[in-house]
């Protein structure tokens, strides 16, 4: 659906379009958990930002954002956008429906969908201000067989974690979704458990060939994710979660 | 304190016989605290009665807080007699625009662009002061305190709480009650109640221990069934508010432009019929041009 042709579109079409949308969902809240507004809980989700400030305003962050065009389907650098929305989506899916069977509450549940559609937002930053390194980059990655943010630190010296993060962070996202974003290639299960969620999640993706986001290498997940699911490898993890990236709508790629 | 409504019209000014009464001019409400200054809470048309009032207390000093800049709030603004004189100190606040990245200066500034209106914001010889306002950042006044907070409009709306010598009336600007976006089946429908209530807890909680709250009341309920999402309360809903927030008094404005005197008297009195026997009900008046409230 085209959020710019139909200005009378429902509410929560507004919202679905927004939050499969790691760009528009980016700018909203950075918009939203700015001091203009000094809202007094920070906003992680496109329905806490509609209750807040009201459809219209999310609506118009939106619009304005899609009118700047921050996302061109053709980029310098050779990144193809439609394969990175689907890998971030269906990414935003699995760590939500992973949070789901372990228990996580309801209202917490919006969070782990967040942090899976951001965590390569750092990406896009890549794409948008360096597209020549960029393009480097990924052929790097192809050739020696990287994943890709090692590639990115011999490219770059940084890494899109590293780069997301820093953007959340000055964005006011609160600390938890920053610190999920900076440290979701670290395998490390002493982390937060959304962090956890969010690599295997990562993993997920690549190894069901969901979308693409610039390597299918596919790491060994987080011994917390395991044990919490009583599985022993990622078939295990990926039989126990059902379907979840079929019913995956795909009809949002614009053509 | 003294509140004093100059407009209780939404919308587009309403003169003629039908009106009378209730008055046409658009939303303006003055607020006079016990030390003497002068708060004016929006400026629609309501406001140029009003400034020639204060035509003789000059030099004055007066803080106007806009809830939002839809024109019936605003539309009065460029008439507020008082901008012309040299020697007044006119303070106005509202919230800033994060989208347009626009302030309430560059609103009345641009209000007053060549092509709608003769005197250019640069002529004015009064001192004017704009002030951004964020959700919950209080001004002082002397010793009162003006406060606002986000409510549920088609624009960035401030409902603002004055708070003075221990007194509080709260205006809502203009305000929908929050609904469900999504039908009970959805997956999403539970949380978004969740957020719905919390959001109206921080609204009550806000309110409580007001003695007076004045809200925008456009629709009765059945109206508001083709009217939902436009960004107005029905007078049920505001009735639910004041007894949610335990205020003892209400005063309905923001009428529609078509509602007669008359209609405005017999929904006053159905909507007594209704309520006033259930517990918890404040009692209900209709605001009316020259209405006045002593605190
Ligand atoms: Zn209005
Ligand atoms: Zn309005």
């Amino acid at each position: 659906m085209d959020l710019t042709s139909d200005i009378n579109c429902p509410p929560r079409e507004v919202v679905d379009v927004i939050q499969r949308d790691p760009v528009l969902m980016m700018n909203l809240l950075k918009l939203v958990n700015s001091s203009y507004f000094g809202l007094s809980q920070s906003v992680t989700s496109v329905n806490h930002a509609v209750v807040y400030i009201g459809i219209n305003t999310v609506k118009n962050i939106a619009l304005l954002t899609a009118a700047l065009g921050v996302l061109p389907r053709k980029n310098k650098a050779g990144f193809n956008i439609d394969d990175f929305l689907l890998h971030s989506l269906s990414t935003a899916a699995i760590s939500k429906t992973l949070a789901k069977k372990v228990a996580v509450p309801e209202r917490e549940l919006s969070d782990f969908f967040l942090c899976g559609l951001l965590h390569d937002f750092g990406k896009i930053v890549f794409t948008n201000f360096l597209p020549g390194e960029y393009q480097k980059t990924l052929l790097v990655a192809k050739e020696q067989g990287l994943p890709l943010y090692e590639a990115e630190m011999q490219v770059l010296e940084t890494d899109h974690a590293q780069v997301g993060s820093l953007l959340a962070e000055k964005w006011r996202l609160p600390s938890p979704v920053v610190e999920c974003i900076k440290n979701h290639h670290c395998r490390d299960s002493r982390q937060q458990l959304m962090t956890d969620a969010v690599f295997a999640a990562n993993q997920i993706s690549k190894k069901t060939g969901t979308g693409y986001s610039g390597d299918n290498i596919v790491q060994e997940l987080p011994d917390k994710i395991y044990d919490l699911l009583g599985a022993e490898d990622i078939e295990n993890v990926i039989l126990s979660l059902g379907d979840v990236t079929a019913t995956l709508d795909k009809s949002f790629l614009r053509q | 304190m003294k509140i004093q409504f100059w407009g209780v019209r939404g919308s587009i000014p309403s003169p003629g016989a039908k009106t009378v009464r209730y008055g046409g001019n658009t939303t303006c409400i003055e607020v006079k605290t016990d030390s003497g200054q002068t708060i004016i809470l929006d400026a629609g048309t309501g406001i140029y009665p009003l400034s020639q009032q204060l035509l003789s207390v000059m030099p004055l000093t007066c803080h106007i807080f806009i809830t939002h800049t839809h024109w019936d709030h605003i539309q009065g603004l460029p008439f507020f007699l008082p901008l012309f004189i040299s020697g007044n100190d006119i303070r106005i606040y509202g919230a800033f625009d994060p989208l347009l990245q626009k302030d309430i200066g560059d609103v009345l500034r641009d209000q007053m662009a060549y092509s709608y209106f003769p005197v250019r914001e640069t002529e004015l010889a009064a001192d004017i002061q704009y002030t951004s306002l964020r959700e919950r950042q209080t001004t002082e006044i002397g010793s009162t305190l003006v406060t606002g907070i986000i409510t549920n409009h088609t624009a960035l709306n401030f409902g603002y709480l004055i708070e003075s010598n221990g007194k509080k009336v709260f205006f809502t600007g203009d305000n929908e009650e929050l609904f469900n976006i999504y039908s009970p089946e959805d997956d999403s429908y539970e949380e978004y109640n969740q957020i719905i209530q919390h959001k109206n807890d921080f609204l009550h909680d806000f309110i409580r221990g007001a003695n007076v709250i004045i809200a925008d009341s456009a629709y009765t309920s059945e109206e508001y069934l083709a009217k939902k999402g436009w960004g107005h309360g029905t007078y049920e809903y505001c009735i639910e508010m004041a007894k949610k927030a335990e205020v003892p008094s209400l005063y309905f404005t923001h009428h529609e432009p078509l509602r007669s005197d008359d209609e405005l008297d017999r929904i006053k009195k159905q909507l007594e019929a209704r309520f006033s026997s259930s517990p918890g009900t404040p009692l209900l008046y209709m605001a009316y041009e020259g209405l006045e409230i002593n605190l």
